[in-house]
């Protein structure tokens, strides 16, 4: 793994990435200029053939995403959704802080693919930092004439801007972001009508990731073949997995996608950080279920984790060593939830809060014997049962660690204390 | 296109989160009179506006302190041992529990969750500026910072 030599954290380290001119002679805008001279459906055909999946949690393929937009020259729209919250996540963070101008250019290849004329930027309200250097890329792109009236020569048009959020992590869902710049709750909609049909003020809307619109530059530059032979047959390209937790180097490391979860947390995380064995590993963020050691030789892509259950999500590897309560862990996950729930739909807005309630009592030595299949009963009521992802992602830490660590649980009610204290 | 009947003006209502920061920047919340201006300049119901800000954990309808002192209690941060020791240090330093201000009214301390710094916890946020990879002595000499600058926009407002 060690031969493998970074491409969208490339320009992280180098002194004032952040600026246009350092991106300029580091090859950035070539892309650009490439897709512009394009058909916008050739464009749309190479992301498709490179296998690009969504970086933001969901995977979904980004080329039909673009196809799904309708080719007609009507009002269209394209949103960067810079609202990471997932716990455990800080990958869009470093690249907007860092590499912005590499999200802008992704952004303008985007638009130009699927017709849009005007793209938002909606960034988590807490990225302060993030904002400035958002802004401050927006204003160098125009001023080169990478964004405005007729980008370089080639007729086609796009505006930019930033949008802060306000705290919420609901927000980074795709139809709850685009309630929010509509000025409104942040609360998901309905789907179908997916945003590529019904989206920013009812028009077509194409939502991506930070990460994601990161890729595209990199897919014109060099093909979809050479992107296909990064990562796995269905798992294509570069990752960036956040670890963070009990190890040795908590941090943003990219890999292929693919790359053994025991390649991430030694080699690249430097193992543990003391004595104490792994007992658990959150593989991409809080959402998704819990994994043991057992596991570590599972290759980091989409399918793989779902075959033993899990999910890569965002890529987030929260790593967890022997000696912590498991109970304590998803109680404090829940208490995220909880908060975080937009309260549109009752399974998630009074489930979440009941779990935690039960986590909580069960955590303080107060749990009551049959308060695992009250976890359970209520974990099923929200399961499947919302709008949005988030009543499911609710319930994958409680449903996770009770199936690994059900002991632990047992242990709690029984003798009114943590095994592990 | 718009839905809601009572919305003349999408594109004026999409200004509604802008709106209320620039409201909450002038006494450092949105006080009842700020959200009825708001209203009234961008056509939305003031009920709709008041919904709208009391969804958001940034936008605060309650006076705060000078400096607004969020720490993660994050999983992450709370893995690392750092959470709770950070929040148990600060109530002691300022005298406060989360959710208070100082009687000087300078500080607020609030818990948070996730300020995606997992890889840098423990982590906390003092009105928009992030600091990171925090210990005790880190946070004293960050608070007797702002102390200093609060003293020195006292007197400059004085003057």
């Amino acid at each position: 793994m060690g031969s493998f030599e970074p491409i969208l954290t490339r320009n992280v380290g180098v002194p004032n990435s952040e600026h246009i001119a350092v991106y300029l002679k580091r090859g950035g805008y070539t892309a650009l200029r490439k897709a512009l001279k394009m058909p916008p459906d050739e464009l749309t055909a190479i992301v498709k053939d490179s296998g690009l999946r969504g970086r933001g949690g969901a995977g979904f393929p980004a080329g039909l995403k673009w196809g799904f937009m309708p080719k007609e020259p009507v009002t269209k729209y394209v949103c960067v959704n810079t609202d990471e919250g997932e716990p455990g996540t800080f990958k869009d963070r470093l690249l907007v802080e860092h590499d912005p101008h590499s999200i802008v250019e992704g952004v303008i290849i985007a638009s130009y693919a699927v017709g849009a004329h005007r793209a938002f930027v909606y960034i988590r309200g807490e990225f302060f930092l993030g904002v400035k250097r958002w802004i401050k890329a927006i204003e160098e792109a125009y001023a080169h004439g990478f964004l405005g009236k007729d980008i370089l020569d080639s007729g086609f048009d796009l505006d930019l801007s930033v949008h802060r959020g306000a705290g919420a992590y609901i927000c980074g869902e795709e139809t709850a972001l685009i309630n929010s710049l509509e000025g409104k709750r942040g609360e998901p909609r309905m789907k179908p009508p997916y945003p590529a049909q019904i989206g920013l003020w009812n028009e077509p809307t194409l939502v991506h990731n930070v990460e994601t619109l990161a890729n595209v530059p990199h897919i014109v530059n060099n093909g979809a073949d050479w992107y296909r032979s990064i990562g796995t047959e269905r798992s294509t390209g570069p990752k960036l997995f956040c670890v963070s937790g009990h190890v040795r180097r908590p941090g943003n490391y990219e890999v292929p996608l693919g790359t053994p979860l025991r390649t991430i947390i030694e080699e690249h995380a430097g193992g543990m950080r003391g004595d104490r064995p792994l007992k658990a590993v959150i593989p991409g963020g809080a959402s998704t279920p819990m994994l043991t050691p057992e596991h570590l030789d599972i290759p980091m892509d989409f399918e793989s984790l779902v075959e033993v259950g899990s999910m890569l999500g965002t890529g987030a590897v929260v790593v967890i060593e022997e000696g912590t309560c498991m109970v304590e862990v998803a109680r404090r996950l829940m208490d995220f939830f909880a908060h975080e729930s937009c309260g549109q739909c009752t399974p998630c807005r009074m489930g979440t809060r009941r779990l935690k309630e039960v986590l909580t009592r069960i955590v303080k030595g107060k749990g009551k014997p049959d308060d695992l299949d009250l976890l359970e009963t209520i974990s099923a009521g929200i399961f499947g049962h919302t709008l949005c992802p988030m009543g499911d992602a609710a319930v994958n830490p409680v449903l996770s660690s009770l199936k690994h660590f059900r002991d632990e649980y047992e242990h709690h009610i029984q003798y009114k204390r943590c095994k592990e204290a | 296109m718009a839905t809601d009947a009572y919305v003349l003006d999408p594109a004026k209502r999409s200004r509604l989160l802008t709106a209320l920061y620039i409201a909450q920047e002038q006494e450092g919340y949105l006080t009842p009179e700020a959200l009825k201006r708001v209203a009234e300049r961008l056509d939305v119901p003031e009920a709709e506006v008041y919904s709208t800000a009391s969804f958001y954990t940034l936008f605060r309808t309650e006076p705060v302190g000078q400096y607004v002192i969020q720490v993660c209690t994050g999983l992450s941060c709370y893995l690392v041992g750092g959470a709770e020791r950070l929040v148990d240090y600060l109530e002691q330093k300022l005298g406060v529990k989360p959710g208070e201000t100082t009687p000087d009214g300078l500080f607020t301390l609030q818990t948070v969750q996730c300020l995606a710094s997992c890889g840098t916890a423990p982590a906390m946020r003092v009105n928009d500026e992030l600091y990171e990879n925090l210990t005790a002595e880190k946070v004293d000499v960050l608070i007797d910072q702002l102390k200093v600058r609060a003293e020195r926009w006292a007197a400059l407002n004085r003057s």
